[in-house]
């Protein structure tokens, strides 16, 4: 069996991918699959803890994230569309009106 | 601990005309609803005609009581618990409060009654017909508070509910700017008064705070002996140290110097005639203004253990009587001349209260009361004669004209100038003999000379007032004259001729055991030995060749004053102008009220009224409160905003994640770390 802390080092792995992607990239796009990746980060956090300690509530933990990311991407792309339609631009340094 | 009978009638003393009150006050204040006059007449006479018959009951029951128990108590709830204060809104019917609930309920009635024919041309269109008999209700029910009240904050309640009828009153007429003045300066004035009040009580639950503070007038009797030796530290120059029973004493006395109007808080009270009559006669003569005497007698037992104070509340006493009717003797309206006479009469019933003759002092409450309101109903009646004239410069010769008021004004007179055997002669020798046997005051020889010499005043302003009214050429002006000159109607009438019967024989309940023995009454003075149950006296003994010789002089006294008002006034009508001539300036001085007023005006009024405007309120309200808190915090967070918080919120979502991320790596090294 894949031992805990092979589980939790992929994952903090995973995050920090993740994470670096939605802080440097420009494309909206990528953010979101940047944000995709974070979340299946934490997933599979979830997962290996719920089979280290034997427990389920882990696994259910998952399915509802997985159902949340659907949704979130879902909203997302719509969004992401709809800004092309408008603008022509898929750079969210060219959508910084909602400020001072 | 005076024994007491549990009872739920005393509530209902002082429900019953709130109850009219509020009735009034729910239909005309908030639902702007007036009611038929018949309608307001039977609701706000009856009420006060309902508390006078319980509490006829409740004297009743009191007599009927077993020998040893000596008052009706009625807990009705606890009012206040504040950890071991506990104040219950509890009223108690002893001797003291039944004379005082007598008195009150009677008159308060008799007025009532008064009033239907007096106010009866009040036609306006804010209901000032039921609107004037709301504020007479709720001043009988704040009056019964106060003096059923069975502990102080109880008394207190109806202390300030009596000052704010009174207020409201006052400046009935409000339409006119002077009477709302004067509403306003007798409402100020008492508040200095009631401060001095609210410190006493404050002292008393200091005092007793070891021993379980409590402000219930009996606990507080039990109570006194453990305070009665402590003292108090004050400044060098008033004696180093003083009792603190004293200092408790002098302060409840501010109180009542300021609701019974004694020198230097008087001011209030000649203004106070700004408001209709029938409310100068039960509001600022029979009822409210007594309060303060009443208030020393209640707390008997305090100023028993007070010399000092009780010297003060003599003194102060004796100088109001003697001052009041110096001015009495200059003034030309009738309800400012029976005004002053009223402030000097409450000094003689302080003079009494200070001399440790607290029964005289209720006695003289009692015959004041009735005199004193029918003087002033009386002036009434002939203001509605002569169609709201008060200047006696406009009258004269009226004596044929109405008659009946004439007759019971005369009653009043003769009562107030001590003319035996009306009740003033018999009360007023109380006064005086209690004076001249009051050794533990300094200077009480002296006393008992300023309340002969008062006497003597008192017997000639009321005759220069009587004959001036009644007596002589007519001086009615023909415009008055044109409406024409009636007697008033029986409500007015009535109440007057039962005030005149109570006027002249009162007396006789509080009969002086010399007069007794001369007539073979044992025990004559029935109201005295009433009273002895609760109130502390000190039994000095004198013989009756001394009482009978005082009696002399005070009488000797009475009848200066009045030969003296006939020779001015009746004999040789052009004496008062001769005298005027010789003796301009102190006729000036005197006539003027020795400029009190302009003396308070420029040295309190003035100066305070210029500190509000300038310093509290274009300095601290205007500039610190408004200018520094409100817009100076609203400007500090606009500019803070402005040039540098802004600059955060820069529209580029991935700033805002990094702020983010790095705030969750922080909480996160600092949870790791702890």
């Amino acid at each position: 069996m894949v031992p805990l802390e092979h589980v939790i080092g992929l994952s903090a792995i995973l995050f920090l991918i993740g994470a670096i992607g939605a802080l440097t990239r420009r494309n909206l796009i990528v953010l979101l699959m940047s944000i995709e990746l974070m979340l299946n980060a934490a997933n599979l956090a979830l997962v290996g803890f719920s089979r280290a300690w034997a427990e389920h509530d882990g696994h259910v933990f998952v399915l509802m994230v997985i159902v949340v990311a659907a949704c979130e991407v879902a909203v997302g792309l719509g969004i992401v569309i709809a800004l092309f339609r408008n603008r022509e631009t898929v750079n969210v340094e060219d959508v910084s009106l909602l400020k001072w | 601990m005076v024994e007491a009978a549990p009872t739920d009638l005393l509530r209902w003393i002082p429900l019953l005309p709130l109850l009219g009150a509020l009735v009034h006050g729910v239909l005309l204040g908030l639902l702007r609803r007036g009611l038929p006059r018949g309608l307001v007449i039977a609701l706000s006479v009856g009420a006060p005609a309902l508390a006078f018959g319980v509490t006829v009951a409740a004297f009743l029951r009191l007599g009927a009581l077993p020998p040893g128990t000596v008052a009706l108590i009625d807990e009705v709830y606890t009012w206040i618990g504040a950890g071991r204060l506990v104040a219950d809104m509890a009223f108690v019917f002893d001797p003291l409060s039944a004379v005082m609930c007598l008195i009150v309920t009677g008159v308060g009635t008799l007025i009532h009654v008064y009033s239907i024919g007096y106010m009866d041309d009040d036609h306006r269109d804010d209901g000032g017909f039921q609107r004037f008999f709301c504020y007479l209700n709720l001043f009988l029910a704040a009056m019964l508070l106060l003096v059923l009240g069975d502990n102080l904050l109880v008394m207190f309640l109806g202390w300030e509910g009596v000052g704010l009828c009174s207020y409201l009153l006052i400046g009935f007429w409000y339409g006119d700017r002077w009477n709302a003045y004067c509403g306003l300066k007798a409402f100020v004035v008492n508040r200095i008064g009631d401060f001095g009040f609210l410190i006493g009580i404050f002292l008393i639950v200091w005092a007793l705070a070891d021993a379980g503070a409590t402000l219930d007038f009996r606990e507080l009797r039990a109570a006194l002996p453990a305070i009665a030796e402590r003292t108090v530290a004050v400044p060098e120059w008033l004696g180093g140290s003083w009792r603190l029973t004293t200092l408790i004493g002098l302060c409840l006395f501010v109180g009542a110097m300021g609701k019974s109007a004694q020198i230097p808080l008087y001011v209030w009270l000649p203004d106070a005639m700004a408001g209709p009559t029938p409310v100068s006669a039960l509001i600022h003569a029979a009822t409210m203004v007594t309060a303060g005497v009443y208030m020393v007698c209640r707390l008997s037992f305090l100023y028993a253990e007070a010399p000092g104070a009780s010297a003060v509340i003599a003194w102060t006493g004796g100088l109001t009587a003697l001052f009041a009717a110096t001015i009495a003797i200059a003034q030309t309206d009738i309800k400012k001349v029976l005004a002053y006479s009223t402030v000097s009469q409450l000094g003689y019933m302080f003079l009494a209260a200070g001399c440790g003759a607290y029964s005289a002092a209720i006695f003289h409450v009692g015959t004041h009361a009735f005199f004193k309101a029918l003087l002033f109903l009386g002036a009434g009646a002939v203001i509605l004669a002569l169609h709201h004239e008060q200047d006696t410069d406009k009258m004269g010769g009226l004596r044929t004209r109405l008659r009946r008021t004439h007759a019971v004004f005369l009653v009043g007179v003769l009562a107030i100038a001590g003319v035996p055997p009306l009740s003033g002669f018999f009360s007023k020798d109380e006064v005086l003999l209690s004076a001249w046997l009051a050794h533990e005051v300094p200077g009480h020889t002296w006393l008992w000379a300023i309340g002969v010499a008062t006497a003597a005043l008192t017997a000639f302003y009321m005759f220069r007032l009587h004959f001036r009214t009644f007596a002589g050429e007519s001086r009615v002006p023909a415009e008055i004259e044109h409406h024409g000159v009636h007697e008033p109607g029986p409500t007015v009438l009535w109440p007057l001729y039962v005030l005149a019967f109570l006027a002249a024989v009162a007396g006789f309940l509080g009969l002086p055991q010399a007069w007794g023995d001369l007539l073979g009454i044992p025990e004559s003075n029935a109201l005295s030995r009433f009273l002895g149950r609760v109130l502390e006296s000190a039994h000095h003994h004198v013989d009756h060749a001394t009482e009978f010789a005082l009696a002399g002089v005070a009488t000797l006294a009475a009848a200066l004053g009045i030969g003296l008002a006939w020779l001015f006034y009746v004999a040789r009508p052009e004496l008062p102008a001769r005298v005027r001539a010789g003796a301009g300036a102190l006729h000036r001085l005197i006539a003027n009220k020795y400029y009190v007023d302009e003396l308070y005006d420029a040295l309190f009024v003035r100066p305070l009224i210029a500190l509000s405007d300038r310093v509290l309120f274009r300095g601290v309200d205007a500039g610190l409160i408004d200018g520094a808190f409100v817009n100076g915090s609203a400007r500090t967070v606009r500019v803070l905003a402005e040039d540098a918080l802004k600059h955060l919120q820069a529209g580029l979502t991935q700033g805002y994640l990094v702020t983010m991320v790095a705030g969750t790596f922080l909480v996160l090294a600092w949870l790791l770390s702890s």
